[in-house]
């Protein structure tokens, strides 16, 4: 496997990124299927307060934050293939909004958990709500750090020709930013949808 | 080459927007009425459809090599049928 690879849109097998982003994806996204897994097995044991609890959850705001993170990761994704095919300027506007979507995702969620604070529902009023902060609360850590990433992107692309070893750098920060996606989507199903 | 694949992506994320409404209507008692348990299995299989496809094709996992692609297969399989397990023990 080569760690980064100069391929402009090839058909050939290819490493989107490090070796080293992939290592942390797969760590990540197995210490979080563990406490997806957790999280379903005491709700399973309490099922009718984490129902109970589910409704007093803004569920038009989680579907908002999940249009606006599945938006911006398309908006990534066709900024790295501008990016390849030298299209810099629309590579570089595809990654504005999609910082643009992740600070939108970021202002969704103060003013929801801002909601629930006000209404006296804490990390410590029951075993929904603790995990409710805790799984969003590592979630937004993750948000923090992608807008961070995308930040950083943007101004590759700007200051870049986006040659072999500059493409790779942009396929790294953009499969973390996948990855702050697919968190996102199954907690949406977790907490927000399962009935 | 590009265009294509951008048109792809495109219609991913249109897929993604569809499936995200659809496990929506299931939360709220479409299609399934009472029996919330089916309703629920569907939710968590659309959800890692939709993981499936931000793998393939935002993440490019599809022209990745085959084993890094067949591990990610696996995880969202393993885990989709482990959470509807886990969920059926309360029903």
């Amino acid at each position: 496997m080569s760690s980064t690879s100069a391929l402009p849109d090839s058909v050939e097998s290819h490493l989107p990124g490090e070796t080293g982003v992939w290592m942390f994806i797969i760590g990540d996204i197995l210490v979080f299927s563990l406490l997806f897994s957790v999280f379903v097995y005491d709700r399973s044991q309490e099922v009718a307060l984490f129902v109970e609890q589910q409704q007093l959850l803004n569920q038009t705001l989680g579907l908002l934050n999940t249009v606006l993170l599945l938006t911006s990761s398309w908006l990534v994704a066709l900024a790295v293939h501008g990016a390849r095919a030298g299209q810099l300027l629309r590579a570089r506007g595809c990654f504005g909004l999609a910082i643009l979507c992740g600070i939108g995702f970021v202002v969704v969620k103060y003013f929801e958990w801002g909601e629930k604070m006000a209404a006296d529902l804490t990390i410590e009023t029951n075993n929904f709500f603790m995990y409710y902060y805790l799984m969003t609360g590592i979630h937004l850590l993750h948000m923090m750090i992608g807008i961070g990433v995308l930040v950083f992107l943007w101004q590759s692309v700007r200051d870049t020709e986006c040659d072999a070893q500059g493409v790779g750098v942009l396929e790294s920060g953009a499969c973390f930013w996948h990855l702050v996606d697919i968190l996102w989507i199954a907690l949406f199903a977790l907490l927000y949808l399962m009935r | 080459m590009a265009v294509s694949l951008q048109s792809r992506v495109t219609g991913i994320w249109a897929g993604l927007i569809v499936a995200t409404g659809l496990s929506w209507q299931f939360g709220h008692g479409f299609g399934f009425g009472e029996k919330f348990h089916y309703a629920t299995a569907a939710i968590l299989i659309i959800t890692f459809v939709k993981i499936r496809f931000v793998f393939l094709d935002f993440m490019e996992l599809r022209t990745a090599p085959w084993l890094l692609r067949l591990a990610f297969e696996v995880w969202a399989v393993s885990v989709c049928v482990t959470l509807i397990g886990l969920y059926w023990l309360g029903v």
